[in-house]
């Protein structure tokens, strides 16, 4: 086939006020091919894709489509210039059937149609190997058949250049390898396709050519025939930057929380966490590493009894005390026993913070069933609200302040806080330093270690990988739901955590 | 090119507006309302300043008339306070029409069977209880269903307002009818009518009372922090340890016994008897009373305050200027209009297309801040 | 024939007549809802479309003097129906601009309608010297069968089919026509999706506001028929507001009963009519007459816990039914 060039970016760049979220970047991309973007979390490769599927504006260079400059506002121009992104949130009507979802919003003046929709929905199943019924509804299906109608509603508007933005994270193994046909097939068709991804086994199965990018910056473009995983990984994670985070040792650390064969399924059936089995110990912070969505949110409601655990147990050992069970304990219960969770979620508020409460109703969250009295004890809450917005220097005009309305670190500040004060003996956090800067994010990592040096066994997620190996004792990396291996954060290096993180050199755990 | 698809005005919450704006918009809201109730006045032919100086001195001027516009506030409050812990939990109760109705029928069936065996205090206190527990009961219902398959409360609560009310029906031409055929039901006892004070049946103290308790209980309650907690976020109360479920049907218990108390307060101490209209719309009326008091329980005073003198002072216009009464419904229903629509002003902040630019960027440089 | 059979004729004939109304008022409401407005404002609605629609036909005949059965129907249609409209208009613009809560916005606007309806027939009556009397031969525009005689002698089926007055044929046919334009158009399918997700349907382009003004103002109109359809033909053209009260709030019952599609409206609303009627007609021991009213709101609430316990996907309300859209609160 010959080489047409489906899209060029030259030179783009994205500011969100100081970030830069994308600095100076160049992609092309040829009809009849696909092309992987990898990158890690936060390196702005959605960013950069949504300005291809006009959803953001450039601040800096130019799109060409076909040869040609283009200017994208819209999803509508998007469209109009044959561009289709597949979002990782898919957009569906539930009580509707999957051609009913394809043509909504199209703004034909002809004559509603469904047998020919349908007939029409048919022919691109057949042409690219979906296996979909059109009449379905959304209700009835399975998370691949929905991102199946979400491709197809992209190809049904003529798109002949599809993003898609971490399509196998919601997949099981043959669910991507069908998808990855129907991708081939697409291929073979003349279409041009980039996949956001930051699993290496599918770079190298899939694609034609890597653009990795790197904390918004653009790395470069490899053939994937002359690269290899090691190589990328490279690429992808960088070289170690020394980040000073001080790392005293604990003399004699003890096991606090032993969990083995812990599996555990979501709502949709899906197999989340599969046979983890590790031990925690007090007096150590244990980092957990791994590509987002392997299972690190499941691991920690798992623990704080939020998840129903399917198999396995997990058995807590607190001071001075028998060890005992946490699976099929409540929230309450597991709590009280010395276990506490700061999870940051996305949106940061929604799990474990009131939005429209201040600082003291939030700690309250914390302490409101303490006494025998029907009144609520707002003077202690109030009180370590008080502590903590001024130990954390938290950023509000009062401790009644709605948090909602609060900047995201403070947010954060307050929740990481609470949890802290609540004297645990293990203190899981997740993201705990997601979006905030620098300073704040050392004050976090400081009150961590203080929490280790007392003898609680600290679990701590996080992204950065840097961050990782200078504030943990060990790191745990987590794949898919398993772990694929436990390091000695001290002598261990980026590029063995990268790694194991796509597990590519992956060994069974301990 | 990017300008071209920008909207003319565009929205945005607003993150906080001053005190004094805030109770300046929802003054003016009350003003727009009384302005525009005025217009309705003249297109009939009525001076506006006269009509309004009739409904003030007709509801409030004279002893007799004041008391007559107490009497319509109670229940109006007592209400608005039920429905404020329920609205609180989003859930949306719109049943408290037939919590009262419930409420009643149970006070009244001790108020025609047990008045001759027991003395005032001991009977009106049965009634009282009585009226509360049928009423939280007639609640309990649908928050069962609602904790338990998620069954639309919404829904469900009016229609149990009817069928109480269609039970009262019978109940009138049915087993507690008085004279035959008469499709009534024969005035309590005097025993089982509520004392006066001042003029007005006791009701008003006991709902006065009612506002500091639910003021309380709101504020200063691990139940009203429960309840505060599951409005803004099932999930956050999960992971607190709340028992989502329990809590609902606790709290939509109580509400349902306050309406019912109120049923109580309306047929022992106003009305004198049970009748299929003795809730009269005020179960749907309190609800906005609630709401617009933001669901604090002072403000609720000063509302239900309003509407009864709307109401009251609308009669007093009809036997003095022959206007319809129905005008006091017309005049509510603008005034809730206007108090329901300014809240938006408050929430949201207008951007204008010209504006923009500036104010964008400081939007956008916010919210990188949070998602780097 | 056995008296058994007349008797069950008559029935359905009383039934469909007290029918029609909550067939207008439930028609409107639907739509509404499946734009995800609830609008629980239909006994106002009702009532200012009652008195209006009748004020409207009351002047017509006044003015013209020789006034056209056909016209004057059309007259009280278009009457209610504006005035539906404008009462709906106010609570879209409360709801969707300015973003209140449709549950009390829903109830401001019952009682908003119900005063001004029964303001407009006290004032009516009161101006016009204590009666508003419309004429016989027009009321029969009104009440009558609109199909010729022999039709209707037709026995068993002539009644049943052809001695309906004119609004509950032109209600079946436009339950039809909203079924099919729900299920079969374009601007239904789209006016559906934005009831159920209008997330969805905004990212797919559709105006979400739009479609939501449009389907509430319309709904709106279509429930006013209802109310100008009782007050014409079972309260016999004079305003009254006892009998026009709760007619609404069944309307907005009868929506879930008929779980939200046009064409079960219609024996919906004859099945309601019956029980409203029943008591009048059907005496069965043991079960007393006013205990037959409760019976469609009973029933109501067995279908709304049925319908939840079951948790079918098809006969839920619509998923976004309540809920106001601020696009950027995703």
């Amino acid at each position: 086939m010959e080489t047409v060039c489906a899209i060029e970016l030259k030179n783009i760049t994205k500011r969100f006020g100081s970030v830069v979220a994308n600095d100076g970047i160049n992609l092309s991309l040829n009809r009849g091919e696909i092309l992987s973007l990898l990158g890690e979390n936060g390196s702005g490769k959605t960013t950069l894709m949504n300005m291809l599927s006009g959803i953001y504006y450039p601040d800096e260079g130019e799109i060409c489509v076909g040869g040609e400059k283009v200017t994208i506002s819209s999803p509508k121009d998007a469209f109009r210039y044959g561009i289709g992104m597949i979002h990782q949130h898919y957009k569906l009507v539930d009580v509707f059937t999957a051609a009913e979802n394809i043509v909504l919003g199209l703004d034909d003046e002809e004559k509603l149609d469904m047998n020919q929709t349908n007939a029409k929905v048919r022919a691109i199943c057949e042409k690219y190997g979906f296996d979909i019924d059109p009449t379905k509804k959304i209700y009835d299906m399975s998370v691949s058949q929905k991102q199946t109608v979400e491709i197809i509603k992209v190809l049904y508007r003529g798109a002949d250049i599809l993003i898609l933005d971490e399509p196998t994270a919601v997949l099981t193994p043959q669910e991507t390898d069908k998808l990855f046909a129907v991708l081939r097939n697409m291929r073979a068709d003349g279409k041009a396709i980039v996949i956001i991804t930051h699993k290496l086994h599918e770079v190298m199965a899939l694609s034609d050519k890597v653009a990795v990018l790197r904390k918004g910056k653009y790395i470069g473009t490899v053939n994937t025939a002359e690269t290899n995983p090691q190589a990328l990984t490279d690429m992808m994670v960088g070289h170690t930057v020394t980040l000073n985070i001080d790392r005293p040792t604990y003399e004699k650390p003890v096991p606090r929380l032993s969990l083995s064969g812990v599996s555990c399924f979501d709502a949709e059936g899906v197999k989340r966490l599969d046979d983890v089995s590790f031990t925690a110990m007090g007096g150590e912070i244990l980092g957990i590493a791994g590509v987002a969505g392997s299972g690190q949110r499941e691991l920690l409601e798992c623990i704080a009894g939020l998840h129903p655990v399917s198999s396995g147990s997990i058995m807590y050992t607190p001071d001075e005390a028998a060890p005992s069970d946490l699976v099929g304990k409540s929230p309450m219960q597991i709590r009280k026993s010395g276990v506490a969770m700061a999870f940051v979620p996305e949106d940061r508020l929604g799990m474990g913070l009131v939005g429209s409460m201040g600082m003291t109703g939030n700690m309250m969250l914390r302490s409101w069933r303490k006494g025998k009295s029907i009144f609520v004890n707002r003077k202690d809450p109030n009180k370590l609200a008080n502590q903590i917005w001024h130990d954390l220097e938290v950023v509000t005009p009062s401790t009644e302040f709605p948090v909602r309305r609060m900047s995201g670190g403070n947010v954060q500040k307050v929740l990481v806080g609470r949890e802290i004060a609540s004297a645990p003996s293990v203190l899981m956090t997740a993201y705990a330093v997601r979006g905030l800067d620098i300073n704040t994010s050392y004050t976090i990592y400081n009150l961590l270690t203080e929490q280790k040096m007392q003898g609680v066994a600290v679990v701590y997620v996080g992204e950065d990988l840097d961050v990782l190996l200078e504030l943990c004792d060990r790191i745990l990396v987590l794949c898919g739901g398993k772990v694929s291996g436990i390091v000695d954060a001290r002598t261990t290096t980026k590029e063995e955590v990268g790694l194991l993180m796509t597990r590519v050199g992956g060994k069974e755990a301990e | 090119m990017n300008k071209k698809h920008e909207p003319l005005i565009r929205l945005a919450k607003r993150e906080m507006m001053p005190k004094g704006q805030v109770w300046a918009i929802r003054i003016g809201s009350i003003l727009l309302a009384l302005l525009l109730g005025g217009f309705i006045l003249m297109a009939i032919g009525v001076n506006p300043i006269e009509a309004y100086g009739t409904i003030i001195s007709g509801s409030l001027g004279k002893k007799t008339a004041l008391r007559q516009t107490a009497k319509i506030a109670v229940p109006l409050l007592g209400c608005a306070l039920a429905i404020a812990p329920c609205f609180k939990m989003r859930f949306w109760n719109i049943g408290a029409e037939g919590q009262i109705t419930a409420g009643a029928i149970a006070a009244s069936y001790f108020a025609l069977y047990w008045a001759d065996k027991l003395p005032a205090l001991p009977l009106l206190v049965i009634m009282g209880a009585a009226g509360a527990i049928a009423g939280g009961i007639w609640a309990l219902i649908p928050a069962f269903f609602k904790a338990k398959w998620n069954t639309n409360e919404t829904l469900f609560t009016l229609m149990m307002n009817y069928i109480v009310i269609g039970i009262v029906r019978w109940l009138e031409g049915g087993p507690w009818e008085g004279r035959k055929g008469s499709q009534v039901i024969p005035q309590f006892a005097e025993n089982a009518c509520l004392p006066r004070v001042l003029g007005v049946h006791c009701g008003w103290i006991i709902v006065l009372i009612l506002v500091v308790l639910m003021h309380i209980y709101m504020r200063h309650t691990k139940h009203g922090y429960e309840i505060a907690v599951i409005g803004d976020s099932i999930n956050t109360a999960r992971y607190a340890g709340m028992n989502v479920g329990r809590i609902m049907m606790r709290t939509m218990f109580i509400s349902g016994a306050i309406s019912g108390l109120v049923g109580f307060i309306v047929a022992s101490g106003a009305n004198g008897t049970l009748y299929h209209g003795v809730a009269d719309g005020v179960g749907f009326t309190s609800i906005t009373v609630a709401w617009l008091a933001q669901l604090n329980a002072f403000a609720m005073v000063a509302i239900s305050g309003l509407l009864a003198v709307l109401t009251k002072g609308a009669e007093t216009l009809q036997t003095r200027l022959a206007v319809p009464a129905s005008i006091s419904e017309i005049i509510t229903g603008i005034l809730l209009f206007c108090m329901l629509g300014c809240e938006f002003f408050i929430n949201f902040r207008l951007i204008l297309r010209a504006k923009k630019q500036q104010k964008e960027a400081a939007a956008e440089g916010k919210e990188a801040n949070e998602n780097a | 024939m056995p008296e058994f059979v007349n008797l069950t004729i008559a029935l359905i004939v009383a039934a469909i007549t007290y029918g029609t109304p909550f067939l207008f008022g439930t028609l409107g409401e639907i739509l509404t809802e499946k734009s995800g407005n609830l609008n629980l404002g239909v006994e106002g609605i009702m009532f200012m479309g009652g008195a209006v629609g009748l004020g409207g036909v009351f002047y017509y005949e006044k003015l013209t003097g020789n006034a056209n059965g056909i016209v004057a129907v059309i007259v009280g249609i278009l009457c209610a129906f504006i005035a539906g409209c404008i009462a709906s208009l106010i609570f879209s613009f409360i709801t969707i601009t300015l973003r209140a809560n449709q549950n009390v916005t829903g109830l401001a606007l019952s009682i908003f309608g119900t005063g001004v309806g029964q303001f407009i027939g006290e004032y009516m009556r009161v101006s016009e010297g204590g009666y508003i009397a419309i004429s016989n031969s027009l009321k029969g525009f009104f009440q009558n069968s609109p199909f010729p005689a022999f039709l209707q002698e037709i026995p068993v089926v002539g009644p049943i089919l052809f001695s309906s007055s004119v609004f509950f044929y032109m209600g079946v046919v436009l339950a039809i026509a909203m079924h099919l334009f729900l299920k079969r158009s374009r601007k239904g399918l789209y006016l559906r999706s934005v009831g159920e997700s209008p997330a969805t349907a905004d990212a797919a382009g559709i105006n979400v506001t739009r479609y939501r003004y449009l389907a509430t103002v319309i709904g709106g109109g279509i429930s006013a028929i209802g109310g100008m359809v009782y007050i014409m033909t079972i309260a016999g053209c004079v305003w009254n507001h006892e009998g026009l009260s709760g007619v609404g709030w069944l309307a907005v019952a009868l929506v879930i009963f008929c779980l939200w599609r046009p064409l079960s409206s219609i024996w919906g609303s004859i099945l309601f009519g019956a029980l409203m009627i029943l008591y009048l007609r059907l005496n069965i021991p043991f079960i007393p007459m006013q205990i037959y009213k409760i019976l469609p709101y009973v029933v109501t609430v067995i279908v709304l816990i049925v319908s939840s316990m079951r948790n079918q996907k098809e006969n839920q309300p619509p998923e976004g039914l309540g809920l106001n859209y601020f696009r950027e609160e995703r």
